[in-house]
């Protein structure tokens, strides 16, 4: 997976309701922010096939960021979208807590 | 405070100035330079200001730029807190020597979901410090975050982990945590922190508040384990400070008129040392007031600025009062030579007035001061050693130079009350006024109980108050009991 840059804005009103915008926020390449970005990675596969879009941003490269998001954990998960902003934060090894966290619809 | 090269000075703990009137003469320079203070207190007790102000002076003062971590209050709230102190805080972030990053913790909004560590808040830290190259860091308070996170274990070892973290940066920092009901701190933040720690206190006995700050620890600093009383006023915090006790001040020869010919005349001619303490005590209606009234007048009339405390009467009372005594001081008041500070004795504690004289003299510095009454100040009801405040006023004064008068309200039968005994070894001269009934006829009188350097005069006379002013009459030689200086000096046997 490649590293996106993060992007100003989310192109809200092209998006549906389900579409999921995530931003995690990682900080260098530690074993939890290394775990965080493929438990991640394999949790979207299973419940939201197509329909998300994951942003990784490493506040050492871009500490600026940790303001806007409020982050003090690392790592830090927000859904942008749907509204409203969620925060998980943690490695995301407990998939149940990251759907719970997430509100992700079961897959259909 | 100023540093100099000398190897003693250098081998001692560097400081890092608070710029807080009194807080930097009690902790010996200030803070510990490049470590970490813990300030905690109740809420409301002035823990944040404090810590502004630290700040804020910093950056003003001491060219060292500050960075303020806040978990409480947003940007724009802090800004409008500093700014009724007079600082613009939009201003000092322009010039960059001021940053405030508002840390949002909220429970609600976060979902744990396995390990984690705060490196984000270490980066928002590095990053604001990086920024404006601070020198000084305020955290207020990061006790919010053990409501914010929910796993203990990570939370103490991550907050260990930023006070090294401060540490190895050389940042000084100041960490306010909210009173625990066993502990310093709720969340027991004082394990973390070797150094220093403060606690403030903030108490309301019989409806009489007062603010109180203690040196709970300060490794490698001798300082007094006193609580020091504080005061939060338009300007900030202001701590009386604790002047030497060492009664090493410079005793001047120099006299100054006591405003009454006569009076001068029973003191050698002279009048008053300057940079003595007096006290004028008698029983109501006796004329304590104009004595000062008169004193001070004649005070501006050579030009001296002069402070005066009233804790009865509003200075336009005081005015029209001495007027009709003849006593016309708003002239004075016009030319800005004297100065009245009114205020109600109850509406702060004894040690809050103490600190606001404190803080009025400082600032003005006068030549002379009258504190109208005193009686207020030193009635046995203090918890606090009142006496030993008094004396550090008293001794501040002296050193000073500057000449102070304070009256007394004493109660007929009883003229040497215990409170003016508690007082009057502090004091160097001591006159008494009171009513007398020789013959059937009323009068007051005057006699001068001691006066500490000088040949004076024992024998009492009439006080005279007219329309025309103050004036003395010649020697009484029909008073009734006599007021030998032997007998009244049992009272003060003890000085």
């Amino acid at each position: 997976m490649k590293k996106s840059s993060a992007k100003k804005r989310a192109p809200t009103k092209t998006s549906r309701s389900d579409f999921y915008q995530l931003r995690l926020y990682i900080a260098g390449h530690t074993p939890n922010s290394m775990a965080a970005i493929a438990n991640l990675k394999k949790i979207c596969e299973e419940k939201l096939q197509g329909k998300y879009r994951i942003e990784v941003v490493d506040l050492l490269e871009k500490p600026q960021l940790a303001k806007g998001d409020q982050i003090i954990a690392i790592p830090t998960l927000v859904r942008r979208l749907p509204p409203p902003v969620r925060k998980i934060i943690g490695n995301l090894s407990k998939t149940e807590s990251v759907i719970v966290g997430l509100d992700l619809q079961p897959a259909r | 405070m100023p540093r100099t090269k000398s190897k003693v000075v250098r081998s001692s703990l560097a400081k890092a100035p608070t710029g807080i009137q009194g807080l930097d003469e009690v902790t010996g320079g200030g803070l510990p330079k490049g470590r970490v203070t813990l300030l905690c207190g109740s809420a409301g007790c002035g823990k944040s200001l404090l810590a502004m102000e630290f700040l804020v002076h910093g950056a003003v003062q001491y060219g060292e730029p500050g960075v303020c971590m806040d978990f409480e209050e947003t940007e724009q709230k802090l800004a409008a807190n500093v700014a009724s102190l007079g600082f613009d805080l939009r201003e000092l972030s322009k010039s960059k020597k001021l940053l405030v990053d508002y840390v949002s913790v909220e429970r609600h909004e976060i979902a744990e979901t396995g390990e984690y560590n705060l490196e984000g808040l270490f980066i928002r830290l590095g990053h604001a410090v990086k920024a404006i190259k601070a020198k000084r860091v305020v955290l207020d308070s990061i006790e919010a975050l053990f409501s914010g996170l929910r796993d203990d274990t990570i939370l103490r070892s991550e907050l260990r982990r930023l006070f090294q973290w401060l540490e190895e940066h050389k940042l000084t920092a100041v960490v306010t945590g909210e009173a625990g009901e066993q502990t310093l701190t709720r969340h027991g933040l004082e394990e973390y922190i070797a150094d220093c720690v403060i606690a403030l206190d903030h108490r309301v006995t019989e409806q009489i508040s007062t603010r109180r700050l203690r040196i709970v620890k300060y490794r490698g600093t001798s300082h007094g384990t006193d609580e020091y009383p504080f005061l939060i006023d338009r300007e900030g915090i202001s701590v009386v400070p604790i002047t030497s006790l060492t009664l090493a001040h410079k005793v001047s020869t120099d006299r100054i008129s006591t405003g009454i010919p006569v009076l001068d005349e029973m003191m050698e001619g002279k009048g008053f040392f300057r940079g003595s303490s007096v006290l004028v005590s008698g029983t109501a209606g006796t004329g304590k007031s104009s004595l000062a009234a008169n004193f001070t007048g004649a005070a501006c009339a050579r030009g001296e600025d002069c402070l005066y405390f009233a804790f009865e009467e509003s200075p336009s009372q005081i005015l029209r009062n001495m007027r009709s005594v003849g006593i016309d001081l708003e002239p004075w008041v016009k030319r800005g030579l004297l100065h009245f500070h009114a205020m109600r004795p109850t509406s702060i504690g004894l040690e809050g007035h103490l600190a606001a004289i404190h803080k009025m003299i400082e600032k003005l510095r006068p030549r002379v001061v009258v504190i109208d009454p005193i009686t207020n100040l030193v009635s046995p009801a203090g918890t606090y050693d009142v006496k030993s405040m008094l004396m550090r006023l008293v001794d501040f004064l002296k050193v000073e130079q500057i000449t102070s008068m304070f009256t007394n309200l004493t109660f007929a039968g009883d003229p040497q009350a215990r409170t003016a005994a508690a007082v009057s070894s502090l004091m160097d001269t001591w006159i008494v006024l009171r009513d007398s009934k020789p013959g059937g006829r009323s009068r007051r009188e005057l006699y001068v109980l001691k006066s500490r350097g000088m040949a004076h005069s024992r024998e009492p006379r009439e006080l005279i108050v007219s329309d025309r002013g103050i004036e003395l009459g010649g020697v009484l030689t029909d008073y009734s009991s006599a007021p030998t200086a032997a007998g009244l000096s049992k009272v003060v046997a003890s000085e």
